[in-house]
């Protein structure tokens, strides 16, 4: 099976601080179902910022999807991040876009032609229940619809790979179940591979998963 | 009204900065317009002992434009009549010759020292009045206008400059989130930068438009018009072509250098 994230003796830490994450080793499939979980200040987002090119490993090497990113290229690590879906625990909306374009920006950056986006966006709106909010901005919207449109700007250019961030941190039982519906949506049909951050497991989920538990700077293999 | 406001500050800026600009071109020519005025009405006299052409008088110095020889007939006429017509010929001859010599364009003090002199030297050439004077005292006049418009010009423009630069940190921060978002999903950096430029010119499109309405207004204004007719001098206000490009390229050079700016200045957050 072909491995989209592989890490050897992976070190992590924020310069001048100490140590975050400590000699982590560990890989994951193509196509698989991740959820990590930890206590606060564990260091899952910092793992999760390693894992798409925004904190660079203090030591270790860690591949994502064929690029190594220890020592990566800023053209390189744009290609890669054409390709993942990020949905991040601050969402990173903008502001000044509607909520309309900001789902669109991965399809932009990708060049995906107008009609495509469009249609890809009506419908992505309609999964997250905000289609009569597409010509508001973020700011118009409560935290949990700005979550919402944080998945679907994930979901929008179908990545490779899902990285979201305490996605349903924000939301009520209803709209979790959106979330959660789409990702798995997104794992069984198109054979993306997702990578969850959570303190929640959900009980209902249809698919298989492995489970990562961050404690002192360890990466543990829960199942 | 977000986006009014988005560009008025940058517009008002830019605005501010070809106003100065094109006042002080106008200085420049009410000056240029002023000094002609001076030459036209300026000239210098000379007495010769002999009858000079056209020609030997252009020869003494290159700033004279013009000569005319003033009639001696009013001379005469002052002098007693009781001479008869024949000795009144001999008069007339034997009269030294007076010329009034236009110059080419009004001059400097050292310019009419030298002409002064050149003028004295020639041998038919016995006395010259340059009414230097009153010269000094217009030329000295000119030149503190001038001084004055300059420094008015450059006050205002490291104003607005200053201006210009606080409005880019606003700027620089309010772009380089989003910019960095576009970065986390890969934007290259041409496309990050594309919203920022596309903004820039914009408000320099903007800004060269609305200087056009403004100084084709004044332009056609009654009292700026009697203004200039009472000094007796008339210049192109505002050119709208020419003018027009000068001040469109300099805004949009200008919006073009400050969004460079921003995008170099950009903290990648990788
Ligand atoms: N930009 C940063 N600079 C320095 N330290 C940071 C930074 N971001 C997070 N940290 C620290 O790293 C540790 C892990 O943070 P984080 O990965 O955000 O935890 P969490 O597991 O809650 O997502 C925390 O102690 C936090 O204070
Ligand atoms: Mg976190």
């Amino acid at each position: 099976m072909d491995k989209v994230i592989v890490a050897k003796n992976l070190s992590l830490s924020y310069s001048g601080h100490e140590t975050i994450i400590n000699q982590a080793s560990f890989d994951i499939t193509s196509g698989s179902f991740v959820f990590i979980t930890g206590a606060s200040g564990s260091g899952k987002s910092t793992l999760l910022k390693s894992l798409y090119g925004a904190l660079k490993p203090q030591q270790g090497s860690l591949i994502v999807g064929g690029v190594e990113l220890n020592g990566v290229t800023r053209s390189k690590l744009n290609f890669l991040r054409r390709h993942l879906g990020i949905v991040f625990q601050d969402y990173k909306l903008v502001k000044e876009w509607t909520i309309e374009k900001n789902i669109m920006l991965p399809l932009i950056i990708n060049g995906y032609e107008k009609s495509v986006t469009q249609n890809q966006v009506d419908s992505l709106l309609k999964h997250v229940r905000l289609k009569h909010q597409a010509g508001k901005f973020p700011l118009e919207l409560s935290g949990g619809e700005q979550q919402r449109v944080a998945m679907a700007r994930a979901l929008s250019h179908n990545p490779i790979l899902i990285l979201a961030d305490e996605p349903t941190g924000n939301l009520d039982d209803y709209s979790s179940g959106l979330i959660w519906n789409l990702l798995e949506g997104a794992n069984t049909q198109l054979k993306t591979t997702v990578i969850v951050v959570t303190h929640h497991i959900p009980e209902s989920l249809n698919v298989d998963y492995k489970h990562f538990h961050i404690e002192y700077g360890s990466i543990y293999a829960v199942n | 009204m977000q986006s009014i406001k988005n560009h008025l500050s940058l517009v008002l800026a830019l605005l501010s900065i070809l106003f100065s600009m094109q006042v002080f071109i106008i200085a420049e020519r009410s000056i240029e317009a002023y000094k002609e005025n001076l030459a036209n009405n300026y000239s210098v006299v000379v007495v010769s002992k002999k009858t000079l052409s056209k020609e030997d008088i252009a020869k003494i110095n290159p700033l004279i434009a013009e000569s005319f020889e003033l009639s001696p007939d009013h001379v005469i006429k002052r002098l007693d009549s009781g001479i008869d017509a024949k000795n009144t010929e001999l008069l007339k001859v034997t009269l030294p010759r007076f010329y009034k010599l236009s110059l080419k364009h009004y001059p400097s003090p050292s310019e009419i020292q030298k002409l002064t002199k050149e003028l004295r030297n020639h041998a038919a050439i016995k006395k010259v009045e340059d009414f230097s004077h009153s010269h000094d005292t217009t030329y000295k006049l000119l030149l503190l206008f001038k001084g004055m418009v300059t420094v008015f010009s450059v006050c205002i423009f490291v104003v607005t400059t200053l201006l210009v630069f606080k409005e880019l940190r606003i700027w620089q921060f309010k772009h380089s989130e989003r910019m960095s978002i576009m970065g986390l999903f890969g934007a290259p950096m041409w496309l990050r930068s594309a919203v920022l430029f596309r903004l820039a010119i914009m408000d320099a499109i903007i800004a060269s438009a609305l200087s056009y309405v403004i100084f084709k207004g004044i332009e056609s204004n009654e009292w700026i018009i009697s203004q200039f007719q009472s000094i007796g001098i008339e210049i192109v206000i505002f050119d709208s072509i020419g003018d027009f490009f000068k001040l469109a390229s300099v805004a949009i050079v200008l919006s073009i250098v400050l969004a460079s700016l921003i995008v170099v200045w950009h903290k990648e957050e990788v």
